[in-house]
């Protein structure tokens, strides 16, 4: 008996005899259903609903779960033992999900359906749980039926993983992103407008190029373009900056400078964005400062691209140090010995070897600051002045007055033909050569210390920058203490005692605070989806960087989807997409998580692949000679390798989770209300003292929190010396 | 395509249980699309629960978000009101045919702008209150400047204020679609269209959100800021230097509206919300949420800080033909190429 095939088939029947199809209205965690289970026709499983209500088209599920029996017992080299497999599941799922989308709420759900087959007298609702496995049974099916004739080495697990991340990635990524990018095409009617496209796609909004001849703004696009390619370069430099400080330099307050990186990552952007205009605006502290003490005449520099430019590196160089810091640690110190044997200096050394091998490193940086930059929607809107980006465009084509999804739709092809490009232009500048330097083999060196001049530059970059991101923290943890942030610096507790008051009464405690019901849910929701996040990005870097099958290149592009289009796109897409059966997911925690898992599970896939093209496939495939499965050898050997990519991969998708805004705000329901959208709320209001003080109580959060992830995930082991302990025998020599 | 959901799902599940909807009481439920202020939301969804005993479930968006999510809900709506915010997205809605017509007993008891509002939206909306346009600026920077008062929309173009004036893009605004509307009625379509041309110059910025300018002049970023004067109202009452001006020409102003969604599951609940919130009772409560528009119901007295309309002079802005998406999408389009495109 095979038994991976036993295991699908038995989960296939309890999804399709034992539980019930449809969604418990309920919510997903209801058992309401145990009452009248299982004949009501709302509760009942897929093979009573066929039987006993008369939803006949049940039955060719069924049919497609009987299949696998007839050669459950066979040898998996048989031919018919594959082709069965496979031919089962592309049916059953095939057929599921085309039964779902075809019988809706009201019946058909397509016109030429009703013309074809006359008006229908049922119709479904969402699909719960019994759906949900029998699909799964499909899918898994006909992975094991397609390792069988042998895809990817036969390698059971990896065929699966790649299935199930090609179907998550097709029904929460591809679904409903093309759902909104169909209405590029359409008039605010939804009729098919193709020439309305390119009347929109080729307006001079988009773009012109008036800004290089006079003084109005040029094209949208143009604006993105530049600003995107500045901060991802300025982030990737800066972050391995911040690295090489962090880890080739003997500096002392290491510890703090970690943590000061990583602040901005975990702040609401407004609120850098209003720190910036305390500070640089024409009535900010420095500008004050530099009227008084030499007379300049304050003006609106900062708003524009410096301002952009400026909040955005405050942003999003955390992010590139994240990815940057487990890339500079890999270099393996042998190269680099090897280099200095054959004499050459520290800073030839530094430019020929180090530099080189963390290109994937620097290549993932940028990619991510560029992608991040181009859809970051917060600091646009607070500083850009009259820079108008594409990403504060597509939001006010969605909620401005002008309302139009279809003019939003067309500039996120743009958006997304950027990021295409850049993807691309990553892609060709690593090239086909190798950057593995972790391989197993005997690699005890220390790294070399930095060549002077570069120390000096790493330096002066490193420090002045921190001690503006310690000042512009130091503003914004003032601000939730004195009653009108920027005018009236009056010492007072109201607004934290308002957002997080506890008081008691006759029933013990009560929360009254304004704050805690949302507080609770982000908490929730952002520990719900952080270990997702993780897992589902590192389980398809490593599909990516070490497996080979065909459509890779256009599956990684899909994976980057999600984030790289602007939150407000993907939150209107979700509503589009979920909002109906058969996925009816909206007012729902879940559709909560599964938004944050796939839009920020990018950064796990971009960390997980710049680690893992340093570690050498050498040692997978000696584990895999020893005997040890895929499965194993993922688990054993590449996982404690990674560990500096699944912190990265964890704290970025808890802390996004917990900043997020405008991907959320469309998703948010009464009972789910998440806490960006409640500061966001008091912000449009202008309660700075409120958004703020709930901003500094998250922030506190959400630093323990990345303690106890770095404590949990350690650190991982290369078998190096002790560089401190070294360059005392340095010294001492 | 939704094979491994139940993977989440169950690891979902293994980290902490979702709670359970709240189930109805025996008065009903229903859900609220809010747009105004927080505050102000959460103080008549209490009180609403407490004169009638049905359950809110109330979430809050801008206007322009609440719009845009009951449009992508259409086919399943899980609102039942849509609650305050700016009239036009409510305005488009209807034409939309996203709402539903409902006439509440209480229409006799409002302002006769509300009712004419109702008339022309086919009584698919209801006005719950009313915002003069105008501007504001900052008393200090003024002063600092040498400026004189500006009194008129006319003394805003003047040379003098070059770089000191802030609107909001009238593409991304209601608040500043109604000014560009406004300006065509006051001073027909050739004055309207002239004046703002001669506004552009003194620009600084023209901003996303509508209110952004009027926050942006008390914080002294620029001195000039053309808002809602409730707006205005709202920063100097929280101390800033900031004076409300309502031009000597007459103005437009906008009226904050509430509809009923089609497709509701709660439709009784929903009849009996916007009967409550036309209310004096409801409509009382303004004053107490932070909230300085006239109220729509004639028997309830604007809160004190409100401006003054009796001070004001308004014009009889037609909703219908301003409302309407062919107008608007028309005056965007000229204003895009004839005002935007111009250079500083």
């Amino acid at each position: 008996m095979n038994r991976t095939v036993a295991l699908w088939l038995a989960v296939g029947w309890v999804g399709f005899a034992l539980l019930p199809w449809y969604a418990i209205e309920d919510g997903f965690w209801s058992f309401v259903w145990l009452d009248g289970f299982p004949t009501d026709a709302d509760y009942a499983p897929g093979i009573v609903q066929a039987m006993g209500h008369g939803r006949l088209w049940f039955l060719p599920i069924g049919l497609a779960l009987v299949a696998p029996f007839a050669v459950l017992w066979r040898d998996k080299t048989t031919p018919s033992f594959a082709f069965v497999l496979q031919a089962a599941g592309i049916f059953g799922l095939a057929y599921t999900v085309v039964q779902g989308f075809a019988i809706g709420i009201q019946g058909w759900e397509y016109g030429f359906l009703v013309t074809l087959f006359g008006e229908f007298g049922d119709r479904q609702f969402g699909m719960g749980y019994g759906a949900l496995l029998t699909s799964a049974a499909f899918l898994f099916l006909l992975t094991r039926g397609m390792a069988a004739r042998g895809i990817v080495k036969g390698d059971v697990f990896v065929v699966g993983s790649i299935g199930g991340v090609i179907s998550l990635v097709v029904a929460f990524i591809v679904f409903p992103i093309s759902r909104i990018l169909v209405s590029a095409v359409q008039d605010n009617d939804e009729n098919y407008a193709p020439a309305l496209f390119f009347g929109k796609f080729l307006s001079t909004k988009i773009w012109g190029i008036d800004c290089l001849t006079s003084n109005v703004g040029c094209g949208v696009a143009w604006n993105s373009l530049v600003m995107g390619i500045l901060v991802g370069a300025g982030t990737a430099a800066l972050g391995l900056a911040f690295a090489l400080v962090a880890t080739r330099t003997g500096f002392r307050a290491k510890k703090l400078l970690r943590v000061l990186t990583v602040l901005p990552i975990i702040t609401p952007p407004f609120v850098i964005g209003l720190a910036v205009i305390l500070l640089f605006g024409r009535s900010g502290a420095i500008s004050t400062f530099l009227e008084w003490s030499w007379g300049i005449e304050p003006s609106r520099w900062i708003y524009g691209l410096p301002g952009i430019w400026f909040a955005q590196m405050l942003a999003f160089t955390p992010i590139a140090f994240l990815v940057m810091i487990g890339v500079v640690e890999g270099v393996s110190p042998s190269m680099e010995e090897a280099a200095l044997t054959l004499r050459a200096d520290n800073w030839k050394t530094f430019t020929t070897v180090t530099l080189p091998l963390m290109r994937p490193g620097l290549a993932n940086a940028f990619l991510i600051g560029f992608i991040e930059s181009i859809a970051d929607f917060g600091n646009p809107l607070v500083l850009g002045g009259n820079y108008d980006v594409l990403s504060t465009e597509i939001f006010f084509a969605i909620v401005g007055a002008q309302n139009d999804q279809g003019q939003a739709a067309v500039l996120a092809i743009v958006l997304l033909s950027f990021t295409l490009s850049a993807f691309y232009a990553q892609r060709r500048w690593l090239g086909q050569k190798s950057y593995a330097t972790v391989t197993g083999k005997g690699d005890s060196g220390v790294h070399i210390l930095l060549p002077k001049r570069l120390k000096w530059l790493v330096f002066g970059t490193v420090l002045p920058w921190s001690v503006l991101t310690a000042i512009i923290y130091c503003m914004i943890m003032f601000g939730g203490f004195v009653k009108t942030w920027g005018f009236d610096h009056s010492l007072t507790l109201m607004h934290y005692i308002e957002a997080f008051s506890v008081t008691t009464s006759e029933f013990g405690l009560v929360w009254s605070g304004a704050a805690w019901n949302s507080f609770w849910t982000t908490l929730e929701i952002a520990a719900i989806s952080a270990p997702l996040t993780a897992a589902m990005g590192l389980l398809t870097a490593y599909i990516l960087v070490r497996q080979r099958f065909v459509g890779k290149d256009a599956f990684e592009f899909g994976t980057m989807l999600s984030f790289a289009i602007p939150g407000t796109v993907i939150g209107i897409s979700y509503i589009l997409a979920f909002n109906v059966p058969p996925l009816e997911l909206t007012g729902t925690g879940v559709i909560l998580v599964i938004c944050f898992v796939f839009r920020n599970m990018p950064v796990g896939v971009r960390a997980g692949v710049a680690a893992m093209s340093q570690i050498d496939e050498n040692l997978d495939e000696a584990s895999l000679t020893l005997g040890a499965n895929s499965f194993l050898t993922l688990r054993k050997v590449v996982l404690p390798l990674l560990r500096p990519a699944i912190v990265a991969a964890l704290v970025f998708s808890f802390v996004r989770a917990m900043t997020a805004i405008s991907a959320v705000i469309f998703l948010v329901s009464a009972e789910y209300d998440m806490a960006t959208s409640y500061i966001i709320g008091r912000v449009e209001n202008g309660d700075f003292g409120l958004a703020i003080s709930y901003s500094s109580v998250l922030i506190v959060v959400m630093l323990s929190a990345i303690l106890v992830i770095q404590l949990v995930v350690g650190k991982r082991q290369l078998g190096r010396r002790d560089p401190e302990q070294f360059s005392a025998q340095r010294s001492a020599a | 395509m939704k094979q491994r959901i139940g993977h989440t799902f169950l690891a979902a599940a293994a980290l902490a249980a979702f709670t359970l909807p709240g189930t109805a009481s025996a008065a009903g439920k229903m859900t609220l699309y809010c747009s105004p202020q927080i505050e102000w939301c959460q103080l008549v969804v209490k009180e609403f629960e407490k004169a009638t005993g049905i359950k809110v479930a109330m979430t809050r968006k801008s206007s322009g978000e609440t719009f845009a999510q009951i449009k992508a809900e259409r086919k399943n709506p899980k609102g039942d009101v849509w609650w305050g915010g700016t009239g036009d997205p409510h305005l488009q809605a209807a034409e939309e045919g996203l709402t539903v017509m409902y006439k509440s007993p209480m229409l006799g008891k409002l302002h006769p702008w509300s009712q004419k509002q109702a008339a022309q939206a086919g009584h698919k909306t209801v006005g719950i209150y009313m915002g003069a346009l105008g501007f504001g600026y900052n008393t200090e920077l003024l002063k600092k400047k040498g400026l004189p008062e500006p009194k008129c929309w006319k003394d805003l173009t003047k040379p003098a204020y070059k770089g000191e004036v802030q609107i909001a893009n009238p593409n991304s605004s209601g608040t500043s679609y109604t000014t560009l509307a406004t300006m065509v009625q006051l001073m027909g379509e050739k004055g309207g269209f002239d004046w703002w041309k001669a506004l552009h110059k003194n620009i600084n910025q023209y901003t996303k959100s509508g209110s952004a300018p009027i926050k942006a002049a008390a914080r002294g970023e620029t001195t000039i800021g053309i808002v809602f004067l409730h707006d205005v109202v709202t920063q100097a009452i929280k101390g800033f230097p900031i004076k409300a001006v309502a031009p000597c020409e007459g103005t437009g102003y906008e009226i904050g509206s509430m509809s009923i969604i089609k497709g509701g599951r709660n439709p009784d609940s929903a009849k009996k919300w916007v009967d409550w919130a036309l209310s004096p009772a409801a409509q009382k409560l303004m004053p107490q949420a932070k909230a300085y528009q006239v109220p729509s119901n004639a028997s309830v007295a604007p809160p004190p800080e409100a401006p003054k309309v009796d001070q004001i002079k308004l014009i009889d802005y037609d909703f219908g033909k301003y409302g309407s998406s062919a107008e608007r999408k028309r005056l965007l389009s000229k204003w895009d190429n004839e005002v935007k495109s111009l250079p500083r």
